[in-house]
């Protein structure tokens, strides 16, 4: 029983599940199968039936957690090399990004408050349409739970994959490039993915509305929450 | 970078997470030549390709919080569904509504 304690065996143990995720991912090629999801329950049902304790898991996972920050702080190497492509658009990407980014903080809030969640669940719902690093950090700082803020990302995105394509179609804007960049504005990676299958060039777009929608909802939903809570 | 962005954030006191002003700053110094993409491009592409592996752990501690989700799961879920359509629909249709308003004056 030592050894399964032991923090470099949890980290091997997360590095390992997350690998066969992928590969199962890949192999089925089904949305609901989604890596994050499937290695977050793996190793949820292993420390419940080994009875190992989270502060146990914790030590290992502070190790990867780590990375979280500079993961952000490398997507600026995405942005620049799209910085011509949002140049030639700026005022439409920038405006829709505006509107999206006030749209999804403000709906969820109100919506989760009129059916009676409490603050605390409110605020860590907030930034659910942000890629996983920044809405952490937005929900640390602005009073949420970041553990309940990433499984609103992960629910988000996998809602997004799933269903984007049909909301667009009732939307009837028929313009690819807005559905894109409106994919990884409410969806943020698990949507940009999608977009990303169907074809590269869109794909880059979701990438865009990713990163701005990340970088607006850091910026202002501090300020926002605090106005309207 | 981010250890800059930190530094920024405790100077001014600025609301802001230390990772997005490490990523501008990063995107600016690429822009003005001071870095190289060449000598950022390969850990980045690592950091970016692999995103999701570093959700893991923060999402495991939500074993922490079952009792919270399980008596509150109508609101999330609910408001999570509703805000991402409304998100999707108000995005496109504003792209494309100044898109056809711009395409028009340079006709």
């Amino acid at each position: 029983m030592e050894i399964i304690e032991n923090k470099y065996f949890l980290l091997a143990l997360t590095f390992g599940v997350y690998a066969v995720s992928k590969y199962i991912q890949k192999r089925t090629n089904f949305v609901l199968l989604n890596p994050i999801l499937l290695s977050i329950a793996a190793i949820i049902i292993f420390l419940k039936i080994t009875g190992i304790d989270y502060s146990k898991y914790k030590e290992a996972g502070a190790m990867i957690e780590i990375w979280l920050s500079p993961c952000v702080v490398a997507l600026g190497v995405p942005l620049y090399q799209q910085l011509d492509e949002i140049k030639k658009q700026v005022v439409p990407i920038l405006v829709s990004q505006i509107v999206g980014c006030l749209v999804g903080i403000i709906s969820v809030v109100f919506i989760a408050k009129w059916l009676g969640a409490t603050d605390e669940v409110v605020l860590s719902l907030a930034p659910k349409s942000v890629t996983t690093p920044i809405a952490m950090q937005v929900s640390e700082l602005t009073g949420g739970i970041p553990a309940l803020t990433v499984s609103a990302v992960v629910c988000t995105g996998i809602f997004g994959a799933i269903f984007g394509l049909s909301i667009f179609r009732l939307t009837r804007a028929k313009s690819a490039i807005g559905e894109s960049l409106s994919m990884g504005t409410a969806s943020h990676a698990v949507g940009t993915s999608r977009v990303m299958e169907i074809s590269p060039r869109f794909g880059a777009y979701a990438g865009l509305g990713l990163s701005l929608n990340g970088i607006l909802t850091a910026i202002v939903a501090p300020t926002i929450l605090e106005w309207i809570m | 970078m981010l250890a800059f962005g930190e530094l920024v954030v405790w100077l001014t006191g600025v609301r802001i997470p230390s990772s997005i002003i490490g990523m501008l700053t990063l995107t600016l110094l690429l822009k003005l030549g001071i870095i190289k993409l060449r000598w950022v491009k390969s850990t980045s592409n690592f950091l970016t390709g692999n995103l999701a592996f570093f959700f893991i752990p923060p999402g495991v501690s939500l074993m922490l919080y079952y009792g919270l989700i399980k008596s509150q799961w109508i609101p999330i879920t609910v408001s999570i569904i509703i805000s991402t359509i409304l998100v999707m629909a108000s995005t496109v249709w504003t792209y494309k509504l100044i898109r056809k308003s711009n395409g028009n004056h340079r006709k």
